[in-house]
């Protein structure tokens, strides 16, 4: 691998929706083999960045890059980078199995990595239901095996344990850091401070699209009395519906 | 990656979808059970019993155009846009693979109604009428053409759906512009009215018989009608490609 290679790198990267300015000039680099935690309020645009990360939304300035290039580059990005930006994205009238079939066809991945990924994720009794009968954890597990699919050195997951029972919460939470002790770069996104204390090791607080901190959990904490206390010093005034 | 890889992956798509399969047999159903009743009922001897029996096109093009646009606004409606332009980043391709599943699907499944349809509705026809067969050329392009006109409607959908995004809105598009415009048009503008995709079919494509107004030759006629799904595709395939996901 190259040099870079698995890192998030995000330069000057600026998002305007209309007179608001959701993205402001963001800069910060996600590292391999941590859990790196992208905290902020609602609206402080953490999935804006992200699908900007993925080249779904074009940035009106700066640059955001994987591994040095940018998504739109990549040659199989099933297999560079993972992610799930929304839990329900599948048709509901199609089975996860043919729906991970699918997806893996369109990045060559070999057939059986359908079946692999759908005992990970333990739905495999029911990955010939249609998809639409399932319950939102089940539909969370689904997007992350397609995420899992290719195998990819790099993962993003936009808010992955929202509307998760406790179990399913602490199944993704050993999952990444799993995924993390292995040499895989994580980034995920969450507004719940105390699930980011217990998965992350490494924190990037957004508020109003700037930066406002690229820290440790450990840092974070020996600040304040709590992360929690931390989290709302740091995002005093950039908080914009509460 | 490679155009065929996002082919296999829009062709495991549409066959997974039980709703596709169903919604498609009964629009072939539809425009053969017609022609069906066409042939039946056709009682004038100087009349085009081909033309007749190919009738149910009308049904045919409606589901046509929906599924086509479904194809698509259905990946926006339920977010999985975002996971198919993520492992496919270049978008022009995705778009290009729709179109070639569905229109080849379509032009399959049109091709076996129109053809059904006019041999059952011939079956049906009185001995007074003049029977058509297709060892004539003329007729054979006439039920051959009615087919391939579906499925240049089922890509006009493709295209309205990728340019609106939204179901409803676009599937009233699709019905709009093909069934109630010429409806107003048709009889207000016989200049403009021979131009709208709707009125080609029944004047030219499918007649064996020449009707006034439609002098030019349905292969011309046809070329008129592939501009419409290739205008729509083209202007998808922009605003695909410029805005976000």
């Amino acid at each position: 691998m190259g040099q870079g290679a698995g890192m998030i790198e995000a330069r000057g990267l600026t998002k305007r929706y209309g007179a608001t300015l959701a993205v402001d000039e963001l800069s910060f680099a996600v590292q391999p083999g941590v859990v790196t935690g992208f905290l902020g309020p609602n609206g402080s645009g953490k999935s804006t960045t992200m699908r900007m990360i993925m080249g779904q939304d074009r940035p009106d300035a700066g640059q955001a890059t994987i591994g040095g290039r940018p998504y739109a580059s990549l040659r199989w990005p099933l297999r560079e980078v993972g992610a799930v930006l929304d839990a329900k994205a599948f048709h509901p009238g199609r089975s996860a199995r043919a729906h991970l079939t699918a997806l893996a066809a369109s990045n060559a991945i070999p057939r059986r990595r359908v079946g692999e990924v759908l005992a990970e994720v333990g739905l495999t009794s029911v990955a010939s239901r249609r998809a639409g009968t399932f319950s939102l954890g089940m539909a969370q597990r689904l997007g992350i095996a397609a995420a899992l699919l290719g195998e990819p050195p790099v993962l993003l997951l936009d808010e992955p344990v929202n509307g998760l029972d406790p179990d399913g919460v602490r199944w993704i939470r050993n999952l990444l850091r799993s995924l993390a002790a292995s040499g895989a770069t994580v980034l995920v996104s969450s507004h719940l401070i105390s699930e980011m204390a217990l998965t992350a090791e490494r924190l990037l607080v957004i508020g109003r699209g700037r930066l406002l901190a690229d820290t440790t959990v450990t840092e974070l904490t020996a600040r304040g009395h709590s992360l929690e206390d931390a989290f709302f010093a740091l995002t005093e005034g950039s908080v914009q519906y509460r | 990656m490679s155009f065929g890889n996002v082919l296999a992956m829009e062709w495991i798509k549409l066959r997974s979808l039980r709703s596709m399969t169903w919604v498609l047999a009964a629009g072939m159903l539809a425009t053969a059970a017609l022609g069906l009743v066409a042939g039946f009922n056709t009682r004038s001897v100087t009349s085009d019993p081909t033309s007749n029996v190919l009738a149910g096109v009308i049904l045919g093009q409606v589901v046509m155009g929906v599924l086509g646009v479904l194809c698509v606004t259905s990946e926006y409606s339920s977010g999985l846009i975002r996971v198919t332009l993520a492992a496919v980043p270049r978008r022009p391709l995705v778009l290009a693979a729709k179109a070639c599943t569905f229109g080849a699907l379509a032009l399959v499944a049109s091709e076996i109604a129109t053809f059904a349809a006019f041999l059952g509705g011939i079956a049906l026809l009185r001995s007074s009428v003049p029977h058509p067969a297709l060892s004539d050329p003329t007729v054979l392009r006439a039920v051959a053409l009615t087919g391939v006109y579906l499925a240049l409607v089922a890509l006009m959908g493709v295209g309205v759906g990728i340019l609106v995004r939204h179901s409803a809105a676009a599937v009233a598009i699709v019905i709009g512009g093909l069934f109630v415009l010429p409806l107003i048009i048709g009889p207000l503008s016989h200049p403009t009215g021979r131009f709208m995709p709707e009125l080609i079919v029944g004047n030219s494509l499918a007649a064996v018989k020449p009707v006034s107004g439609f002098g030019w030759s349905p292969w011309l006629e046809l070329a008129i009608t592939a501009l419409y799904p290739a205008v729509l595709l083209t202007a998808g395939c922009i605003r695909l490609t410029r805005t976000d996901a």
